[in-house]
């Protein structure tokens, strides 16, 4: 929401690029060890690394310097690095800052004056008021934000991003997406640049000096100016000269010569405040000028696997593909023009989303699709609410959603309060898991602990359960996209044995049914079905050499993802060739280009930079979009073009490069943008192309603007529009927390999501019951809820055993010796592991008390080769306001000897 | 926008000041494992004399290969142990139902038979946590250039390869035990499924295929770096400079020179003392107790043909095993500063 993608900017080799990395929010080393190579490389070469973590994990082991820290502070933290960093010495002489911030952020955009911070409302912004359920009944909000104090001065600028849309599918009577486009006056498309232009308004104000009380800087220097050295130590335990170690490290190691770089993962999403702590970083990273650099930005690692791709091609229920808001009965959505109207962004690069929608929506019903039907807009189904995860179990519970398919998830020992989860298993009328083993989930009707422990039985659960074995990766053809936006190919190596098919095979399978069902139907809201395309099936080539003769066509589905014109077929060379008449059909925009034509398919390419070479790999499967590597990296070079500096080069304006001709343009002059990565910017835009303020998409931004997918081109240091929590991170404490808010007098986010109900009751503050901080977390030798390593031997010998990390401090004062068997226990239930007790873990002293941390890692459950208790059923379900995410990694918990 | 193509020159110490784009430091200066050990490609099928018949090798030259760990590096994954069963099929213990060891995040505890890799995890930690350190070390076979284990074969199954590494060949192995005591690394055991004495092999099928070993190969951080011994150790004296150009003056190398059983193919880099790793400071050869006449006269019992002191002696040689495989442990497990 500050910088446009919901994406990593950068790729884990760029880390070697790197003079300092600060892992926080993250075990890189443990969870993504991989990646932690190129952590490594940048070690040997010279780089310092930090590591911020309640715990002296094997990440720390690593590190030059541990910043020992309370679970759930970060913000506190990152705040007190900002406020150090922006009234450092350093910072206010070296001229570099002042030109990176002055011209690729909204620091001087003016803020609209009525605007108040949470410095004059003692922790709150200024709109907030009380949130009224809707229909669902299950968005959980506790307040509700109103953001028109939060808007540039001169008139709110949309915002496109999925992180806005989550929060605007749970909510009723927010209205972002492109805020005041209900009044304007704007025709109906298509065409539907008409529609787009119309949604243009003035651009905003600025003053480039950066004094304007009411310029986005010097809010933001208000906002963070009681975040002191004292006030870190106080709210997070983390001694001074830890914290100041740390900043000074940063800002020794940013600048035009050098680079420091963020690592984060689960650590900093699941709280009730997570998009905010990634935001600081994203803040934090825009001030002292690393976006968009070498060895710079921010390196969201991603869970494994292809949890990158599933937000791509989203199994998302708040997006479809490529990060289009998924249309809801929420927001005026009701044609496709309302839909573009709300969601497009005039002056950005979301000024093409009717091309993207229209494609897409041209590759769900293909032919049927047509201008004078809204291309089938009216069939596409619509959300009415928050229907993430937590909120559909307990719909489960309720009785609303009487089936689930559970495929390649573990909600029985992976989702939260799974007590919860698996009583909403038995109330279903089905269940489905598709999976390698018979997980817990697939097992909760005779073996769960609510089945041993006599408290339900089988013969009252009514779910039918179908179980339904899986192929394994290298079982079929297909995609992992990483944690860097690489879309990597793997082929088939072998048949699956038995009935064990790939989940591609399943899903279509269970297509053609459906559509058989729905035949003859004159239902209107069946006619979305039955006009969907699903033609997939394999061509004899492609399973000649199989035993499985119906595995569905990778190729096929393949080509509607790149897109190709809707007549001919003939595949689209990339995104920039999509229209808004149906005339091209392309399922995901962003992809567009991973197939540019017959025979070449870029995901599958393997060619690596020769030694020595930058390390972009270019011809190395594909990264979206359009193959750039660093994201925002026209910020690598100064606003005139040149690089920032020799050591740091990466993109740079070449005037004497021409373009190759085209039809439009057959004599281009020249001047291209050239560097060993392909700019994420108009090739042949120079630095100093002024901005048309009349003029939709990318010519509506100057030659200096490389924040493409924004409204204003800017990096956002405030963020007028996309978080429903507030335009600054702010300190909040957990909603279970030992300790009141030392910073304000709110509490908790004051928007945040509970479903507070019988077995899901959470801790009040400081309740001397509970009185020590749980965080969950993995270990290198497991996989999630365990179903890839508990079954195997190799693995399951590593870990065996569930285990609790203790201090021996804690030990201590509660009598417990290693490996004695601690019964942990939170008002939603208890369980019984041995106890680890390790110096790794340390009390901290935070707003004069002394907190102890205890450590669960969460891999066990009642199915497999190893066993043990479920973690989750420990945790509360409750949720970030902008994303639903749960928080698992600060609760409230009691330690006793068992 | 040409980038130089040669390799990168090895790590100099100190902070990088190239720019990117050309050689040096900014380039990693550790390749990638696979990269690290490129067979080579001329001169291959060299020829040595083993045991006195002529072998041809794969793709690598015949001349001393093996393992240098830099234990700087290692992150403790464990990918090391896994790769290594992996590969050479050894079961877990107990079909992976093991028992929490208490002991820091290692569960496996001890290489053996079934264990040919194992990772060793040093907690050291200050009451206040102002100086603390997790040490990590993935431990091997040291493929010794004055073998304990290959002096006491009784049979003969103990050879030394082509490699200059050292391989029990089970089909010739009578399970005696003798290897088992004589290591004074505490290195080999038996292994329960075949009753023969196993321990690394060093990858040698692997070798001589002209492949690296599977643990090195899985290693993600090149803690374990695998390659002919005389370049790896100008890899270690450089790392070994760097370090203590950084202040790191506890890092030291261990087994890379002669001075430890004639040298090590595997050797490692440290920063404490051996025997906080578990390796011994001085280990001595079963030799060094053997006057030669006596060794003679016992050759000469042997050939008497005293088979009636078998059993007895695979008692006291187990005997061995478990006091040599607990002076090996011990620096570990005593850890003097383990929390708790």
């Amino acid at each position: 929401m500050r910088l446009g993608r919901g994406a990593a900017t950068t790729y884990p080799g760029n880390l070697v690029h790197s003079d300092c990395i600060l892992i926080e929010g993250s075990n890189m080393a443990e969870c993504h060890p991989v990646a932690f190579r190129f952590v490594m490389q940048a070690k040997l070469a010279g780089a310092k690394i930090i590591h911020a973590d309640p715990r002296f994990t094997r990440t720390t082991a690593m590190a030059d310097v541990h910043a020992p820290l309370r679970a759930g502070s970060d913000i506190a933290f990152l705040g007190g690095l900002i406020n150090y960093v922006i009234n450092s010495e350093r910072w206010n002489t070296d001229p570099f800052f002042k030109e990176y911030v002055s011209t690729y952020t909204n620091a001087g955009t003016i803020i609209n004056p009525e605007f108040q911070d949470t410095e004059d409302l003692d922790g709150i912004f200024s709109g907030l008021g009380p949130y009224q359920e809707g229909e669902w009944g299950l968005n959980g909000f506790t307040g509700q934000y109103d953001n028109k104090t939060w808007q540039y001065a001169q008139g709110p600028v949309g915002d496109q991003g999925r992180t806005a849309n989550t929060a605007q599918s749970g909510e009723t009577g927010v209205s972002s997406g492109q805020p005041g486009a209900e009044a304007a006056q704007v025709p109906v498309g298509p065409p539907f640049d008409p529609v787009v232009q119309a949604l243009l308004k003035p651009p905003p104000t600025s003053d480039p000096t950066l004094q304007d009380p009411n310029c986005a800087f010097q809010i933001l220097k208000r906002h963070f100016s009681r975040y002191t050295p004292e006030m870190v130590e106080r709210v997070t335990g983390c001694p001074q000269d830890q914290f100041i170690a740390t900043a000074d490290m940063m800002l020794a190691n940013s600048g035009a010569e050098r680079t420091t770089s963020i690592c984060y993962a689960v650590g900093w999403t699941q709280h009730t405040y997570g998009p905010q702590m990634i935001g600081a970083a994203a803040l934090l990273q825009l001030l002292l000028g690393n976006m968009g650099r070498p060895g710079g930005g921010i390196l969201a690692l991603r869970g494994h696997a292809t949890i990158q791709g599933s937000t791509d091609i989203p199994t998302l229920y708040h997006s479809i593909h490529g990060y289009m808001a998924h249309p809801t009965i929420l927001k005026q959505h009701e044609t496709l023009t309302d839909y573009v109207k709300a969601e497009a962004l005039p002056r950005s690069y979301w000024a093409n989303l009717p091309k993207f929608m229209v494609s897409y929506l041209k590759s769900m019903w293909g032919e049927a699709a047509t201008p004078e039907n809204d291309f089938g807009y009216g069939w596409h189904p619509r959300i009415f609410g928050d229907h993430s995860h937590m909120p559909m179990v307990l719909a489960m519970m309720d009785g609303e959603v009487k089936g689930m398919m559970a495929m390649g998830q573990n909600p029985a020992v992976g989702g939260q309060n799974a007590v919860m989860q698996r009583l909403a298993l038995a109330k279903l009328d089905w269940l489905v898991v598709k999976d390698n083993f018979e997980t817990e989930t697939a097992a909760f009707w005779y073996n769960s602990p609510e089945v041993t422990g006599g408290q339900i039985a089988t013969e009252d659960i009514p779910t039918e359960v179908f179980f339904f074995p899986s192929a394994q990766v290298a079982e079929m053809d297909g995609s992992y996209t990483n944690t860097q936006r690489l879309v990597q190919f793997h082929h088939k190596a072998a048949d699956p044995p038995g009935d064990c098919r790939s989940d591609v095979w399943w899903t279509y399978e269970l297509g053609k049914r459906l559509k058989d069902l729905y035949a003859g139907s004159t239902a209107p809201r069946d006619q979305g079905f039955l006009n969907l395309t699903w033609d997939y099936e394999p061509e004899p080539e492609e399973v000649e050499q199989w035993a499985i003769k119906d595995e569905p066509s990778f190729d096929k589905i393949l080509r509607e993802i790149n897109g190709y014109e809707s007549g001919t077929g003939k595949l689209l060379p990339s995104f920039t060739a999509l229209k808004d008449d149906g005339s091209t059909t392309c399922a995901s925009w962003i992809y567009s280009g991973i197939y540019p034509e017959e025979g070449k398919l870029r995901a599958a390419s393997r060619n690596p930079d020769p030694v020595g070479g930058p390390g972009t790999n270019l011809n190395w499967a594909y990264s979206w979009p359009a193959n750039r590597r660093v994201l925002y990296n026209r910020a690598a070079a100064r606003p005139d073009g040149t690089p920032w500096s020799e050591r740091k080069k990466w993109v740079w304006w070449d005037p004497n490069k021409v373009p190759a001709p085209t039809a439009a343009a057959p004599n281009p002059p020249p001047g291209m943008w050239d560097g060993y990565d392909v700019p994420d910017f108009v090739a042949n835009k120079a630095p100093n192309a002024p901005a048309d303020p009349n003029a939709i998409g990318l010519a509506g931004h100057a030659g200096t603007d490389p924040f493409i997918m924004k409204a204003d081109g800017k990096g956002w240091l405030f963020t007028p529009t996309g978080l429903v929590d507030g335009p600054l991170p702010t300190h909040y404490e957990p909603l279970e927390t030992p300790v009141r808010n030392p910073l304000y007098g709110q509490q908790v986010n004051p928007v945040l999501k509970r479903w507070d109900r019988e077995g899901n009751v959470a801790v009040e503050v400081g309740d001397p019951a509970y009185p020590y901080v749980l965080s969950t977390y993995r270990l290198t030798e497991h996989h999630l809820s365990g179903v890839m390593s508990r079954w195997l031997p190799w693995l399951a010998e590593l870990q065996p055993e569930l285990f609790v990390e203790i201090s021996p401090e804690l030990a201590t004062e509660k009598g417990i010796q290693n490996v004695d068997l601690v019964r942990v226990s939170t008002p939603r239930g208890q369980i019984q592991a041995k106890a680890l007790v390790t110096r790794r873990m340390r009390p901290l002293n935070v707003a004069d008390q002394v907190i102890h941390h205890v450590g669960l890692p969460w891999h066990w459950g009642y199915q497999g080769v190893v066993t043990g208790s479920v973690v989750n059923d420990l945790a509360l379900l409750v949720g970030d306001p902008n994303v639903s995410i749960h928080e698992g990694k600060a609760f409230v918990c009691n330690v006793e000897k068992a | 926008m040409a980038w130089q193509t040669q390799a990168s020159p090895p790590a100099q110490p100190g902070p990088v000041s190239t720019p990117i784009g050309s050689p040096g430091p900014a380039t990693p200066p550790v390749a990638s494992p696979a990269a690290q050990a490129t067979p080579s490609t001329q001169g291959a099928s060299g020829s040595v004399e083993v045991a006195g018949a002529p072998v041809q090798t794969g793709q690598y030259n015949a001349e001393p290969m093996g393992f240098y760990t830099d234990t700087t590096v290692c992150i403790g994954c464990k990918a090391c142990e896994v790769a290594c069963k992996e590969w050479n099929q050894l079961p877990a213990s107990n079909g992976g139902a093991n028992l929490l060891s208490g002991l820091s995040y290692d569960n496996t505890r001890r290489l053996d038979g079934e264990h040919w890799r194992h990772v060793r995890f040093i907690e050291q930690f200050d009451e206040s946590r102002s100086q603390g350190r997790w040490l990590m070390m993935s431990d091997v076979c040291k493929h010794c250039v004055q073998a304990g284990c290959l002096e006491v074969c009784p049979t003969g199954a103990i050879i030394r390869t082509e490699f200059d590494t050292v391989v029990i060949q089970s089909d010739t192995c009578n399970g005696c035990r003798a290897c088992i005591p004589a290591c004074p690394f505490g290195v080999i055991e038996v292994n329960p499924v075949n009753n023969t004495a196993m321990k690394c092999t060093l990858c040698y099928d692997r070798l001589q295929a002209g492949l690296q070993p599977a643990c090195s190969q899985a290693c993600p951080t090149a803690s374990i770096q695998f390659g002919p011994i005389r370049e790896l150790k100008g890899r270690a004296n450089m790392r070994l400079e760097q370090l203590q150009g950084q202040g790191v003056d506890q890092a030291r190398l261990y087994g890379a020179d002669d001075s430890i059983v004639g040298g090590l193919n595997s050797f490692y880099l440290l920063v404490d003392e051996p025997e906080v790793y578990g390796l011994p400071a001085n280990p001595q050869l079963p030799s060094r107790n053997v006057p030669t006449g006596a060794g003679l006269s016992a050759l000469g019992a042997a050939a008497l043909g005293v088979l009636g002191a078998v059993g007895l002696r695979k008692h006291r040689m187990d005997q061995f095993a478990e006091e040599a495989r607990a002076s090996a442990a011990s620096g570990a497990v005593d850890g003097e500063v383990r929390g708790g």
